[in-house]
C-alpha cells in the first residue's frame, strides 16, 4: 500500500515538475519577446537623450544602452524650430483637430446608426445591414484613387473636410455597437420611454446613449489611435499643405517623414526626440487603457 | 388584455425613425466611399494622363495585366515608324513589369510576415491560454506584446530608418558588429536603395510587420480558444492526450472558423501595406526601393501628382484588380464564417414543408 502510495506520488511530482519547467521555459521566452518588443523603443528614448554630435560618433555595444543628458536641449531645438514645412507644435494641434472630430462624429453617428438598426423596424432595416457588412472588407486603396479625383473635382484638397466628415461612416464601429445593443439593450426601455411621452431622439440622448457608455469607450479609443496614427488619407488629400505658403496643414505623422526625408534637418538627436514625443502620449494612454484596449480587441476575436 | 394606451402606441409606426436615424450614416457612406468607389472603377477604363478623359475600354487592364514584347533592335531602328512603335511598346511594357514586380512584392511580404506571426501568436495563445501551463505575469506579457500595434507606424518606419540605416554608428550595425555579424566597414544594406540588395530591405519590413501585429493576432486567437467549451479539454486530459494531440485534434478544428477570419483579414490589411514600404522608399533622392514597393504604394504613385501628371487610369485599374482580390478573400470568410447549424435547420424546415406539401397531394389537397 505504501509503495503504491509513493509510485503514484512519484509520478504526480514528475508530471508537475515537467509542468513547472516548462513553464518556466516559455517564461523564459516571453521574455525575449518582451526585450524584443521594448527594445526598439527603448534605444529611442535613450537616443532621443543625445546630441548628434554624440550619436554619430556611438561605436560600441555598451553605449547603445546608457542615456545622456541632451534631452532638453532637443525639445528646446525642436519646439524652436519652426520651418515652412516643420513645426511640431502646428503637427500636434492639426492631428488633435482632426483626430477629436472624427473620433467624436465616429462614435456618435455610429451609435445612432445603430440604434437605428436595432430599435426600429423598417423595411430595409436587414438590406442596410447587410450593406454594412459587406463595405466592411472594401480596403481605402481601392477608392483613393476615385476619392482624390472627386475631391479635386470639389475643390476639397488641402482641407480638413474629407479627413473629418467621412468618420460618419465607420461600418465597422456600427457592426461593434449593434452586437452591443443586441446583448445588453432591451426594447421596452423605449417603449417605457414612450409611454412617459417622450420623443424618439430624446430616448436616444438621454437613454439610450447612456447605456452604450462601454461599447462608445472602447470604440472611441480605437477610432482616437486609427485616426492618430492614419499617415495615408491625409498624405493623398492634402496635395499642398502649405496652401501657398500662407499655413501648414500637415498633421503629426506627415511631419516625421518631412524630418525624415528633408537634407536641411539632418540632427538625429532631433530626429529621436520627434519621434518620441510622437510615441511617448500614445504609450502612456495605452498603459492607462491597456484594460479596455485589450478587452476590445478580444472581442474582435468572438465569433459573432 | 393591453390597454388602450398600449395598443395605440403598437399602432404608431415609427419605422420613419428607423430610417431618420440611418440616414447620416448612408448620406456620408454615399458621398465618400461608394461614389468615389465607383468613381474608381469608372477612371479604370478611361485614359491616362492628358488623356484622362477620354473612354479606352481595357486598354488600362490589357497594359497591366500583360506583356508587351517588342523587338530591341527596333529601338535603334532607323525607319521612324517602327522605332515609335517599339518605344510605345517599351512604355507600355515598363507599366506591366512595374505592376507585376509590386504585386509579387506585396506577397513575398505578406508571406514573409504573417507566416512568424502565425506560428508566435498561435505558440503563445496556446501557452497562455493552457490551464495546466502556469505562465506568470500572461496579463504583463499580453499588454507589452500588443503594445507596438498601437504606435503610429509612420513613427515605427522612421525609427527603424534611423535604427537600421547603414552608417557604422547606427544601433543596428553596432549590434550586428558586437554579435560578429558585421565586420568593421560593413552594413547589413536594410535601407540601400539599389536593384540588386533584394532581401535585407524586405526582411527588415517583414519583421516589422511582424513585432506590430502578432500581440494583435495573439489577443484574438485567445479569446477564440478561450470560447472552446473547456470540457472538451478536460476531457482528453483525462483521457491521456499529449498537449500536441490537444492542439491538432482539439484546438485547430474548433479554432478554424477564427483561424480563417485571422488569415484572411491578414490579407486584406496586407494588400494595404502602405505607411512601411513608402516610408521606406522615399528617399532623398525620391527613388522607390523596387523590392519593397507594394500594390498600395503603386497605386498612390500613379494618383498623386509629383512632378507629372497623374495617371488615373493605371491607378484605377490596379484598383479594380485589388478589389477584386480583396472580394474573393472575402467570400471565403463568409463562406466558413456562415453559421452552419443555421444553415443545416433552415435546410430541414424547407424540407418539412415540402413532405407537408407532398402529404397534402397524398390526400387529394386535403389538409388533415
Amino acid at each position: 500500500m505504501s509503495k503504491m502510495k509513493k509510485t503514484y506520488g512519484d509520478a504526480d511530482d514528475n508530471y508537475t515538475r515537467s509542468l513547472k519547467i516548462k513553464s518556466w521555459v516559455l517564461f523564459g521566452w516571453c521574455i525575449i519577446l518582451t526585450i524584443v518588443c521594448l527594445l526598439p523603443i527603448y534605444i529611442l528614448i535613450i537616443n532621443a537623450t543625445r546630441s548628434h554630435n554624440e550619436i554619430i560618433s556611438m561605436h560600441g555595444f555598451g553605449e547603445l544602452f546608457v542615456p545622456s543628458s541632451h534631452l532638453s536641449e532637443n525639445i528646446k531645438n525642436l519646439s524652436t524650430k519652426t520651418s515652412e514645412d516643420f513645426s511640431i507644435l502646428i503637427g500636434y494641434k492639426n492631428s488633435l483637430i482632426i483626430t477629436g472630430c472624427s473620433t467624436i462624429l465616429t462614435v456618435f453617428f455610429s451609435a445612432m446608426t445603430a440604434y437605428g438598426i436595432r430599435v426600429y423596424d423598417f423595411k430595409i432595416k436587414d438590406a442596410a445591414y447587410t450593406a454594412i457588412l459587406l463595405v466592411m472588407m472594401v480596403p481605402v486603396q481601392v477608392t483613393s484613387a476615385g476619392f482624390v479625383k472627386f475631391m479635386i473635382n470639389l475643390h476639397l484638397t488641402n482641407s480638413f473636410i474629407p479627413l473629418i466628415i467621412p468618420a460618419v461612416a465607420a461600418p465597422s464601429v456600427v457592426f461593434f455597437m449593434v452586437s452591443y445593443l443586441k446583448s445588453s439593450f432591451s426594447n421596452s426601455i423605449v417603449e417605457a420611454a414612450r409611454i412617459d411621452g417622450c420623443s424618439e431622439f430624446r430616448t436616444f440622448i438621454q437613454i439610450a446613449l447612456p447605456l452604450m457608455k462601454p461599447a462608445i469607450g472602447v470604440q472611441s479609443i480605437f477610432a482616437f489611435i486609427a485616426s492618430w496614427n492614419n499617415f495615408y488619407t491625409p498624405n493623398m488629400i492634402l496635395i499642398d499643405p502649405n496652401k501657398g505658403g500662407t499655413t501648414n496643414l500637415r498633421t503629426l505623422p506627415m511631419m516625421l517623414g518631412i524630418l525624415q526625408s528633408s537634407q536641411k534637418t539632418a540632427d538625429y538627436g532631433m530626429i529621436y526626440t520627434c519621434i518620441a514625443l510622437g510615441i511617448i502620449p500614445v504609450i502612456i494612454a495605452y498603459i492607462c487603457l491597456s484594460k479596455f484596449i485589450i478587452a476590445g480587441v478580444a472581442l474582435g476575436g468572438v465569433k459573432e | 388584455m393591453a390597454s388602450s394606451a398600449q395598443s395605440r402606441i403598437k399602432s404608431i409606426s415609427y419605422a420613419k425613425y428607423g430610417y431618420i436615424f440611418i440616414l447620416p450614416f448612408f448620406i456620408v457612406y454615399c458621398f465618400f466611399q461608394l461614389w468615389p468607389l465607383i468613381y474608381t472603377f469608372i477612371l479604370a477604363f478611361k485614359g491616362n494622363q492628358s488623356a484622362g478623359d477620354s473612354w479606352v475600354g481595357f486598354q488600362n487592364f490589357n497594359d497591366l495585366l500583360f506583356s508587351h514584347p517588342y523587338n530591341k533592335s527596333d529601338l535603334l531602328s532607323s525607319n521612324a515608324e517602327t522605332k515609335a512603335a517599339a518605344k510605345a511598346l517599351m512604355a507600355i511594357d515598363v507599366q506591366h513589369q512595374n505592376f507585376v514586380r509590386c504585386l509579387k512584392n506585396t506577397i513575398v511580404l505578406w508571406f514573409g510576415n504573417f507566416i512568424p506571426q502565425i506560428a508566435l501568436s498561435l505558440s503563445l495563445a496556446v501557452w497562455f491560454t493552457d490551464s495546466k501551463l502556469k505562465i506568470p505575469g500572461t496579463g504583463f506579457f499580453k499588454v507589452i506584446m500588443y503594445m507596438p500595434n498601437i504606435i503610429t507606424a509612420a513613427s515605427i518606419a522612421v525609427l527603424f530608418l534611423q535604427l537600421c540605416a547603414d552608417t557604422n554608428y547606427s544601433a543596428a550595425t553596432i549590434l550586428g558588429r558586437s554579435l560578429g555579424l558585421l565586420k568593421d566597414g560593413e552594413f547589413f544594406n536594410m535601407t540601400k536603395n539599389v536593384p540588386d540588395v533584394v532581401w535585407p530591405p524586405r526582411i527588415i519590413v517583414m519583421f516589422i510587420q511582424t513585432w506590430m501585429w502578432f500581440g494583435n493576432t495573439m489577443i484574438m486567437l485567445m479569446s477564440g480558444i478561450m470560447g472552446i467549451n473547456p470540457s472538451l479539454f478536460e476531457a482528453a486530459n483525462i483521457d491521456g492526450a499529449s498537449s500536441g494531440q490537444v492542439f491538432v485534434k482539439i484546438t485547430i478544428p474548433l479554432l478554424s472558423p477564427i483561424l480563417v477570419y485571422t488569415v484572411v483579414t491578414s490579407m486584406i490589411g496586407g494588400l494595404q501595406m502602405f505607411d512601411m514600404p513608402y516610408l521606406f522608399t522615399t528617399s532623398k533622392e525620391g527613388q522607390r526601393i523596387n523590392n519593397i514597393e507594394t500594390i498600395a504604394v503603386y497605386i498612390y504613385d500613379k494618383f498623386h501628382s509629383g512632378a507629372i501628371e497623374p495617371s488615373y487610369g493605371y491607378s484605377g485599374a490596379a484598383s479594380v484588380v485589388l478589389f477584386i482580390i480583396t472580394a474573393v478573400l472575402g467570400a471565403i470568410i463568409f463562406r466558413f464564417n456562415r453559421d452552419e447549424d443555421e444553415a443545416r435547420k433552415k435546410k430541414q424546415r424547407k424540407e418539412l414543408i415540402k413532405q407537408q406539401k407532398q402529404k397534402n397531394k397524398q390526400f387529394g389537397g386535403l389538409s388533415i
